[in-house]
């Protein structure tokens, strides 16, 4: 959308300009952010309309839901940065449903002081991501706090979308027999993001697989709309993940290390830094269960993605009351994969 | 980054170890192997070691966990440090979660506002330190032989660079006099409610420090001790060399890990420990109590960098939590199930003792990787060997080593 230079005679500085409280205030400082920042890159139709909210029609049936908070540290890692993330979790929390996504809400919270010219970047990040997955920005907020009181941004993210009939995809439906399948390498997400931490940097090719799925997750519901469970590991790793899965379905796990894929160069920084790459996030991954006799045609469909050619079957459910994951090992042992206790990382995402 | 890591985890290999160690082991007899470390606690869990075993060959767990075997005193103290004006306390991340007095936990005070930041070595507590010139950065040491060479680094740099705002709160405890201690303690002999037949020593350690200080303690007890690596295959290599001894009488000290691990060790860290640090009369430990000269001090020469000079840090004795068996399962009386805590309260989400804290404690091994087991083995009678039995508490003996 054109610049109204009427309403601002002087453009935002995006060089070296910062945020400050006014751009909060809801004052004209506020408007030309809006208006020079996020309207600019975002742009469309309904957030255009400049109203406090989006209003738009849904077609007839299930809809979901979902939000997220972003508060990774730091903003910009290597394969994304703060913005891109905030698109991609958000539609995958809402396409792991098994649906496709409408469309994003998003809020700012920006810290005083924080430099305007990495603002833009991080909104022409989301503005691509949002634009590569067609899930466009309708509406958002922001706030500002005073500096010390926040660490830069942090952005939430809400998600709509449809589910199509007939699909049924929850973390209660897993069933003794199910197999456990992985749509690539475990840990990506984690390493990449430890390698730019300030008092860990490490040097390693490793990028974060930060990654909208919806496309991948459309065309496996195509091929078998009676998918299981669909969930995304991201904090808490491929682990903790599958703990959550087989408590909500009251069954057990058993997993094969050999088939679980992992990048060797992942592996080699959670051997260093003494983590095990089950337990570290992904952001471009998911995990699906479904039945056995469905397994073999949905890993086809999922490795013919450009997104899932990794993808690998690394299990089944079983029968456990205690609802263990446990896991041959590729030593030829076996263990339980427990919870993530305490925390491995924070803000990893 | 990382070769040759795989090759030690090979399941072929594993096989035909496990096939080795079934055939050679006697059927009518039962081989109770204690290791000292932490580190093979969590590799024989984590690769599910114990199944690749025949029955009769048990591993008991030793005390050789850093975190396990700080007194709840040292980490008052540390805790205490925090509260002082300016202080940016930097720990491992494992220490985070320790449980102090009055339900505290380093963690807990850095909620409440403290400057507390985990750490992966000493050198990013020194640069943090060249950061904040107008705060006082105190280093939380701790360790056995393996981490107290880079201690040792991190204060001759500072001192090189004349860093005037950083200290190490010093806690390096040593694995030879610990081990003696327990040996030679009548204690532990009476208590003597498992009889261990053989001992996998210590890796890193024993890279720092080499095999020699072991010989005594093979000789004077007339145990077999291999020196182990800590990737799965040497753990089985070295179960089986320790039967062979067991099956042959002989209690010798052998080397498993010599690619990495000689007779003298690695004598340039052995110096620029000795520059740096002495003996200190006496250190508390938990589960052993007070040790004659099993830790480090800081030397008077470089007293400035010694956070105990520098800041007011009084001797405490703290009790363990009410019901919790840490002092016990570390000298190994006990066993994590046989506590009352264990997975009832006291889980690694809501740790009451160090054993549940760190990943090389034998609660939390137990807790995360070993549970669906169900406990399976009772601690183990011995079956009467022909040499000498020597009574030992297992997990005494292990407590002395680190593993980090």
């Amino acid at each position: 959308m054109p610049i109204n230079m009427k309403r601002f005679p002087v453009r935002l500085n995006l060089r070296d300009g910062m945020v400050d409280m006014t751009h909060g205030s809801g004052g004209r400082a506020m408007a030309q952010l809006i208006e020079e920042l996020f309207v600019k890159h975002l742009d469309n139709e309904l957030l255009r309309q400049a109203n406090d909210q989006a209003a738009f029609d849904v077609p007839a049936g299930r809809m979901v839901m979902s939000t997220d908070g972003h508060v990774i540290s730091p903003l910009f890692f290597p394969g994304g940065d703060i913005g891109s993330l905030s698109v991609h979790g958000t539609i995958n929390d809402v396409a792991m449903a098994g649906a496709r996504p409408l469309y994003l809400s998003a809020g700012f919270i920006l810290e005083e002081g924080f430099a305007l010219s990495d603002l833009e970047k991080i909104i022409v990040s989301m503005s691509e991501a949002a634009t590569n997955a067609g899930v466009p920005v309708v509406t958002g907020d922001t706030k500002v706090v005073e500096k010390g009181k926040g660490d830069g941004v942090f952005i939430t993210t809400t998600g709509v979308g449809i589910v199509p009939d007939g699909v049924n995809i929850s973390g209660n439906r897993a069933e003794p027999g199910d197999v456990i399948l992985v749509s690539g390498t475990m840990g990506d997400h984690g390493v990449a993001i430890m390698s730019s931490r300030e008092n860990l940097e490490f040097e390693t090719t490793i990028q974060s697989d930060s990654a909208a799925l919806h496309t991948l997750i459309a065309d496996m519901v195509a091929a078998v709309p009676d998918i299981h469970c669909l969930r995304d590991p991201t904090r808490g790793g491929l682990a903790t993940t599958l703990n959550e899965l087989a408590q909500q379905s009251a069954v057990g796990m058993k997993l094969y290390e050999t088939m679980i894929p992992v990048n060797s160069a992942v592996s080699a920084a959670c051997e260093l830094l003494g983590l095990d790459p089950l337990y570290v996030a992904n952001e471009g991954k998911l995990i699906c269960i479904c039945k056995q006799q469905d397994s073999e045609k949905l890993l086809n469909v999922m490795q013919a993605h450009p997104l899932g050619q990794q993808s690998a079957i690394v299990g089944e459910v079983i029968e456990d009351d205690n609802g263990f994951v446990q896991m041959e090992t590729s030593f030829g042992g076996s263990r339980v994969v427990d919870w993530l206790a305490g925390e491995q990382l924070p803000r990893i995402c | 980054m990382i070769k040759y890591v795989d090759e030690f985890r090979r399941h072929d290999l594993a096989q035909l170890l496990s096939a080795a160690i079934k055939k050679e082991s006697d059927p009518q007899r039962q081989y109770n192997l204690m290791e000292f470390c932490g580190g093979h606690t969590h590799a024989i869990f984590r690769y599910g070691v114990q199944d690749l075993m025949p029955e009769n060959v048990k591993f008991v767990h030793g005390p050789g966990c850093p975190v396990c075997v700080l007194p709840i005193g040292r980490i008052d103290n540390a805790i205490q440090l925090t509260q002082k004006n300016n202080v940016i306390l930097c720990t491992y991340g494992d220490l985070m979660r320790v449980p102090a007095s009055g339900r505290k936990s380093l963690l807990k005070v850095k909620a409440e506002g403290a400057d507390v930041r985990m750490v992966y070595s000493t050198q990013d507590a020194l640069k943090i330190a060249r950061n904040n010139p107008d705060k006082e950065v105190v280093f939380f040491a701790i360790g056995f032989e393996t981490t107290t060479p880079p201690t040792a680094v991190a204060i001759k740099q500072a001192k090189k660079e004349g860093l005037k705002n950083f200290s190490v709160f010093c806690n390096h405890v040593l694995t030879p006099a610990a081990i003696q201690n327990i040996l030679e303690s009548p204690e532990v002999r009476e208590m003597s409610s498992v009889v261990i037949d053989g001992f996998f020593g210590p890796s890193h350690v024993s890279s720092i420090i080499g095999s020699q200080p072991y010989e005594f303690f093979s000789e004077e007890f007339q145990k077999p001790v291999v020196i182990a690596g800590f990737e799965p295959l040497d753990v089985m290599q070295s179960a089986l060399m320790l039967i062979r001894q067991i099956n042959n009488g002989r209690h010798e000290v052998e080397n498993e890990y010599t690619r990495v691990v000689s007779r003298e060790g690695n004598q340039k860290a052995q110096t620029l420990v000795a520059e740096v640090m002495e003996l200190r009369r006496n250190f508390e430990w938990r589960g052993l109590g007070m040790v004659p000269y099993s830790a480090l001090q800081i030397k008077q020469s470089y007293a400035e960098f010694d956070a105990e000079k520098r800041f007011d840090v009084p001797q405490i004795h703290a009790s363990d939590i009410k019901g919790c068996e840490c002092p016990r399962i570390l000298r190994g009386v006990k066993k994590p199930t046989d506590c009352k805590l264990f997975g009832t309260v006291c889980t690694p989400e809501n740790p009451m003792g160090s054993c549940m804290v760190s990943s090389e404690g034998a609660c939390a091994a137990y807790w995360s990787y070993g549970r669906f087991r169900q406990m399976e083995s009772k601690p183990v009678e011995a079956k009467p060997a022909e040499m000498t039995p020597v009574e030992l508490t297992p997990a005494q003996l292990k407590g002395t080593t680190e593993c980090q």
